[in-house]
């Protein structure tokens, strides 16, 4: 139960960051992948200020055995840079500089109940299922 | 588009890495939200299950109490919806490939100094930078 309250609560804290940032409106991440236009920085911003925080504190807590809650810290064990990363990323910044939207700005503008988003989402998640179901190792 | 919004930016990204860094001491997960999305699909009806559905309601719940409190989301430009599910098909797919997002990877790959999330970060950058080019400038 508890889990799943802390769970809740950062994501609250991660979509109230999201809107803030306007990292919601695909304009201003299109913005920012738009060098050769009238380029928009924002993002920079927003990594910069993520990065501020996590860059400094995410080794201190990797020292941990276990998280606040008790249970084991799970970390990526996967080091090799291979083709499918590689791949995957690429697709994937083809689909975000397409829309401007990648997940966690698409799933936090479900608040808006922008058909357009909701579409977004479903493809999202299709796409993901289609991965799974026939990109596994 | 308007001006860009540097501080509110700097204060969001913020809020964005005050997330993902309790996320990590008290859930002991990385905040990676296609991640978290990925598991609704694969992982059973247990408490696993439940503290994924919780985070992404929580994001909806962020993005809604912003809503109310400024009158609307800022989300100015939004593209066509043919293109808009090829491009959520996309990133469904890459992110599942590639093992993450610009959360996973940008925020908190990076944070862990991790070779692999910074190959992918770079990729995607540049992947996104030359998708608007073409779609921008050439075409």
């Amino acid at each position: 139960m508890l889990p799943t309250i802390s769970s809740f609560a950062l994501g609250i804290l991660f979509g109230l960051g999201l809107s803030i940032s306007e990292m919601t409106d695909p304009a201003r991440v299109i913005g920012f992948l738009d060098i050769a236009g009238r380029w928009d920085p924002t993002l920079i911003c927003v990594m910069g200020g993520a990065l501020a925080v996590t860059l400094p504190l995410f080794p201190w807590i990797q020292k941990r055995q276990k998280s606040l809650l008790g249970e084991p810290l799970q970390l990526p064990s996967q080091t090799r840079i291979d083709a499918r990363l590689i791949i995957g990323a690429a697709i994937f910044g083809i689909g975000w500089g397409l829309a401007g939207l990648c997940p966690g700005p698409a799933l936090a503008n479900l608040a808006s109940a922008s058909p357009g988003i909701a579409l977004f989402v479903l493809a999202m998640i299709a796409g993901q299922w289609l991965a799974i179901r026939f990109g596994s190792r | 588009m308007a001006e860009a919004n540097l501080y509110g930016g700097l204060i969001g990204g913020l809020l964005i890495g005050l997330a993902a860094t309790l996320f990590l001491l008290v859930n002991g997960r990385i905040a990676g939200i296609s991640g978290i999305l990925a598991g609704l699909i694969t992982s059973k009806f247990t408490s696993e299950w439940f503290w994924r559905a919780a985070f992404v309601i929580g994001l909806v719940c962020g993005a809604a109490i912003y809503a109310w409190l400024r009158g609307a989301l800022p989300l100015q430009h939004q593209a066509g919806n043919a293109l808009l599910v090829l491009a959520g098909l996309l990133v469904g797919l890459g992110t599942r490939l590639g093992s993450g997002c610009t959360s996973g990877h940008g925020i908190c790959g990076l944070a862990r100094r991790s070779p692999r999330s910074l190959a992918a970060t770079a990729t995607f950058i540049a992947c996104g930078i030359l998708t608007v080019y073409l779609t921008r400038h050439l075409f």
